[in-house]
């Protein structure tokens, strides 16, 4: 899959949530994209909406684009983290 | 360790609640009202001589057997078929008593082969026992007249005896031995529902015939193995028996096929096992089981078997065996080098519905505590994972809220995209039981499956409704009950969010959701929804079992919502009889999300994002944990694609076969640095990796599997692991090569941390499940003997929530290139990729997957019953051959997955559901033409499949 065809899904995928909230009573709406891709869409995932966000967020339906402000913004954009992995002890 | 002997106390139990006290052979007795008097005996401790009674079947009163006589009546009344009364007093051995049964033995012995010696039945034999019990002493007919037992009378062909059957791969009927009981007609009749068997001819002339005179295998016999079970001689045996003889010892196990969950007693001689018998005490199956847990058990020896660890450096190298150390240092070094090269999120798991709940529990822990990121995901991902999330949203937790006993008090059931009778085959037989005896069944799904017509069980309604369309006609089946005011209103006022149910009410009630606005393009007939309705909001008890013709769409948990929806507006929670059931694929589909397989929860479905729950498990694994959901599976692949994931460990799955879009799959694969695959044979995914670990099978194993009903069954071992290490010993030892500082010494250990850490498990244990049998989760200090029901007294989270749902079409559209629906599913036989069923003789079955087609459709595309075809979709093509039926409407077609060389999801599409990216299997637009061979795809897929499963120092055997 080209790097197209991978912003194309994610595109797809994020108007298919924006859809399903679309039919949710109005005040749920924004709250309610952002929060399930908070909840549901690693890091890079929502690094790449947020691409497509900074870039004119072409092709997102304007719900997806309302809930942005609402979506956690990954910290730093997936930065390898060259600790090898090995989870710190407390 | 011995054999486990079930009491058999001749007829089932009496459900009444009142009380009757008699006297048998001066004992005084008190059972249930409507018990009969054999079985009072029994609970008595007094065992009247029977052979046509079992308590697997009801009383059938023709063997004349078990005669009693009871004071201040007349005659000798057969104790099976006669009811205790209150005061009766029944004597079980006189003297008229005595001789009566000696003389009906004697009948039975002068027709039956004097073999015992060498018979499989030997030691094992209810005919033998009742011999002996009776005192039978002497045959005065002689063994000379007319019988069934020799193929000759006096070098005359005699016309009475019938060879042996042995058409049937797992067990044999031989005629010479039958003494016309009628159990296994009954038990086919009664307890299977399939009615395959039945007795022809009269008199002297009566058999036991499958079908009509046919023979067992081409016979309507669904070889479930009750009517093996049932029969008290020789006639009906396995042929594993005959084989090798009579078990000595066994143990209550679990089987590893589908979520009904079926306990077995695994009979055993040593090591070698004789048999699978359903235990009548599990409480998943009641003693039933079907075709494949009690006979489809051949792959746990089966010569494909990988026993030893195999590494390679590129998948096109030959594979090399090393030992297990190599093995877990080369994964170790692997694994942390792909991390330090392209970081820590560039690795991760997925845990398997076909492994233990201790498996994944310690899989998603070595991702979390060891990989250091939540890339954990399971095979759920792609079968029930909308259950998951449009569950936890409806009524605040992610699991059906009934037991499978709860069937036996609905009223009215529907069964939406599941085929109970194939995918789910002893629910089946439990469903169809409740339905001859008055119950009322809806089917709504694109196929005539068995269900909407079959002996002695009619759907009432059958909506036969276009694939994907399934949230349109949910909705419009809530239309016809909020405008029509057959709404629950006592209970939604009482249990579920007022305002919520009002909104959605009137979201439900708007034209455009009604039956006739939706038929034009859902396909079901306006008045078909109309009475579908009516019928499921008046008619009692109403129970919602649904599969994965519900969930695997684009809008999978969209309809997971509208059935929750529809079961709260018409009062259908918190009782037994009614509820919403999701019939899960694998059997431990329900488990594996429970021990927080998913990338975003922990065990018992709190969120990675939770604090709270995180310093639990940060509290006793002594590492930080990350507070971000992971990648789910089609998210693994497409960062693979992308270049930032690289490794993978996958226990007991074969993403490359059940996933969806094949070709992205494989790309996803190849574009990775490690793959390490844990399995019983080196399957379609193997042909991907580089490393392979050997795994052990359900009967290697002692743990715990969590069925659809969320009950938690023990598995036990009653082998040793061929691959010399059980699972949990592979994954802990591979987290010690990777540095982390596990110790468990047994897999109690780890169901022990299981209950330390998640509330709904804290009584589970070993040791409590022993003593229990088998608990329902939550099991804690609020529920202490498990929940069989959920939400009985409120929901988990609260008030129920309604949600709105509106109908999205899939972006999967038909038109002139891709003009056909093919939707797919499973049969009876084979089970899931077929990794174990095409490994055992089921394969009798069905050898291949075909593709079922209209006959219209067929016509135009001049394609006739068995040719070759070629199936084609935006995303692949493939060729398997075609059936011709009108099981499916035209415009749609259907196939089955179970067979690599088919690779139907060749086919497939990479859309999915908008909240859980579960693949949309159900749907996919596609093309029927004549085809003369297999494509170019296939070809080349087998050359690799041929190249991958080289290894070195081994000749291939010739298949």
């Amino acid at each position: 899959m080209s790097h197209d065809q991978g912003r194309e899904k994610l595109i797809r995928m994020a108007n298919q949530i924006a859809i399903f909230f679309m039919s949710q009573p109005k005040t749920d709406r924004a709250k309610g994209v952002a929060t399930h891709i908070n909840r549901f869409w690693e890091p890079r995932m929502r690094k790449h909406l947020f691409e497509c966000l900074d870039e004119g967020a072409d092709g997102l339906m304007p719900l997806v684009v309302e809930a942005s402000t609402l979506i956690n913004r990954p910290s730093s954009p997936t930065k390898l983290d060259k600790s090898g992995g090995v989870a710190k002890p407390l | 360790m011995s054999l486990i002997h079930e009491i058999d106390y001749g007829t089932p139990a009496s459900r009444s609640a009142r009380q009757v006290t008699l006297t048998i052979d001066g004992r005084a007795i008190t059972v249930p009202e409507g018990t009969s008097i054999m079985r009072a005996s029994m609970e008595a401790g007094i065992q009247i001589p029977k052979l046509c009674a079992t308590d697997m079947v009801d009383a059938f009163g023709s063997c004349r057997l078990c005669l009693v006589e009871v004071e201040g009546r007349n005659g000798t009344p057969s104790s099976c078929t006669t009811p205790v009364a209150p005061n009766m007093v029944v004597h079980t051995q006189t003297n008229r008593l005595k001789d009566i049964r000696r003389g009906v033995m004697e009948l039975y012995i002068s027709d039956h082969p004097l073999d015992c010696l060498t018979c499989a039945a030997n030691g094992d034999c209810e005919l033998q026992d009742m011999a002996g019990a009776v005192g039978l002493r002497d045959v005065r007919y002689g063994y000379e007249g007319d019988n069934h037992v020799r193929a000759r009378n006096d070098g005359a062909i005699n016309a009475k005896w019938m060879p042996k059957d042995e058409s049937n791969p797992y067990f044999t009927y031989d005629p010479s031995k039958c003494i016309v009981c009628s159990r296994c007609v009954r038990a086919c009749e009664e307890v299977q529902g399939t009615f395959a068997l039945t007795i022809e001819g009269r008199g002297f002339a009566s058999r036991v015939s499958p079908g009509a005179h046919e023979h067992f295998l081409d016979s309507e016999c669904v070889s479930c193995g009750a009517c093996v079970q049932a029969c008290p001689t020789a006639t009906l045996t396995e042929k594993s028996v005959i084989a090798i003889g009579q078990p000595e010892h066994s143990a209550v196990t679990t089987c590893a096929y589908c979520g009904v969950g079926c306990s077995f007693k695994a009979e055993m001689r040593g090591e070698e096992l004789v048999r699978m018998v359903p235990w009548k005490e599990g409480q998943a199956n009641r003693g039933h089981s079907c075709v494949k847990g009690r006979f489809a058990y051949g792959y746990a020896s089966h010569k494909d078997r990988i026993l030893n660890p195999m590494i390679r450096e590129k998948i096109s190298d030959p594979w090399r065996e090393v030992t297990w150390e190599e093995a877990f240092s080369h994964i170790a070094t692997e694994f942390r080098r792909i991390q330090y090269q392209y970081g820590r999120d560039a690795i991760g798991g997925i845990t398997s519905s076909r492994c233990t709940n201790e498996e994944t529990f310690l899989v998603q822990k070595l991702v979390r505590a060891g990989f250091g990121n939540n890339n954990v995901d399971t095979c759920a991902r792609v079968c029930h994972s909308p259950t998951g999330y449009g569950l936890g949203q409806a009524f605040g937790t992610s699991a059906g809220t009934q037991n499978f006993d709860s069937i036996e008090q609905s009223d009215v059931v529907i069964v939406i995209g599941a085929n109970p009778t194939d995918g789910h085959p002893v629910f089946g037989s439990r469903l169809k039981k409740r339905l001859r005896q008055g119950a009322k069944l809806i089917v709504i799904d694109p196929r005539r499956i068995d269900l909407v017509r079959t002996p002695h069980v009619e759907a009432a309604y059958h909506l036969p409704l276009k694939p994907g369309t399934n949230v349109a006609v949910m909705t419009a089946l809530a239309h016809v009950i909020v405008t029509e005011g057959l709404a629950a209103e006592a209970f939604i006022r009482e249990r579920c969010d007022w305002s919520e149910f009002e909104d959605w009410a009137a979201f439900v009630s708007e034209e455009n959701h009604s039956p006739e606005a939706t038929e034009s393009f859902t396909g079901v007939p306006a008045d078909l929804i109309r009475g579908a309705a009516r019928l499921f909001a008046t008619g009692g008890n109403g129970a919602i079992y649904y599969g994965l013709g519900v969930t695997e769409h684009s809008q999978g948990s969209t309809t997971v919502m509208a059935i929750a929806n529809l079961a709260m507006a018409t009062g259908n929670i918190g009782r037994p009889g009614v509820g919403v059931n999701p019939l899960r694929g694998q059997n431990n589909v329900q488990g594996s999300c429970d021990m927080g397989s998913f990338p975003h929860e922990l065990p018992g479905y709190r969120h990675i994002s939770d604090d709270a729950t995180r310093d639990t498990f940060e509290k006793l694994w002594g590492v930080t944990l990350n507070n971000e959901p992971g990648l789910r599976i089609p998210n693994m692949l497409d960062a693979a694609v992308e270049g930032t994931f690289k490794g993978i460990y996958i226990q007991g799955e074969d993403i490359l076969q059940s996933d969806p879009d094949t070709r992205h799959v494989s790309a996803g694969l190849e574009a990775m640095e490690c793959v390490v695959v844990h399995d019983l044979f080196l399957n379609e995914t193997a042909n991907y990796a580089h490393v392979f670990l050997p795994g052990s099978t359900f009967l290697e194993k002692d743990r715990t599997f969590t069925n659809a009903e969320r009950r938690i069954n023990r598995v036990r071992r009653v082998m040793t692991p061929k691959n010399g290490l059980a699972d949990w010993q592979v994954t802990q030892k591979l987290a010690q090569a990777m540095g982390l500082n596990w110790n468990y010494a047994h897999p109690s250990e780890i169901m022990d941390e299981i209950a330390a850490t998640t509330p709904s498990f804290a009584l589970v244990s070993y040791d409590y499940l022993d003593k229990m049998g088998s608990v329902q989760w939550p099991c804690n200090e609020a529920h202490p003997k498990g929940s069989p029901i959920m939400h009985v007294d409120g929901f988990v989270r609260g008030k129920g929530k309604f949600i709105r749902t509106e109908y999205v079409a899939t972006d999967e559209r038909t038109g002139p290139r891709f003009p056909l629906l093919l939707t797919t599913g499973r049969i009876l036989s084979q089970y899931n990729v077929g990794a174990q069923t095409r490994r055992t003789k089921n394969v009798i079955w069905h050898a291949e997957d075909r593709l079922e087609i209209h006959p219209h459709d067929a016509e135009q595309r001049g394609i006739k019953d068995s040719d070759w075809i070629k199936l084609a979709s935006r995303s692949g093509d493939t060729t398997l051959r075609a059936q011709i039926t009108d099981r499916v409407s035209p415009g749609v077609v259907y196939t089955t997955f179970h067979h690599p060389d088919t690779q139907a999801n060749v086919i497939t599409t990479d859309f999915s559901d908008w909240a859980t990216n579960c693949p949309e299997y159900k749907v996919t637009a596609v093309q029927v033409s004549p085809s003369n061979g297999p494509t170019q795809w296939q070809e080349d897929y087998n050359d690799l499949s041929n190249r991958s499963r080289r290894i070195a120092g081994k000749i291939q055997a010739a298949e």
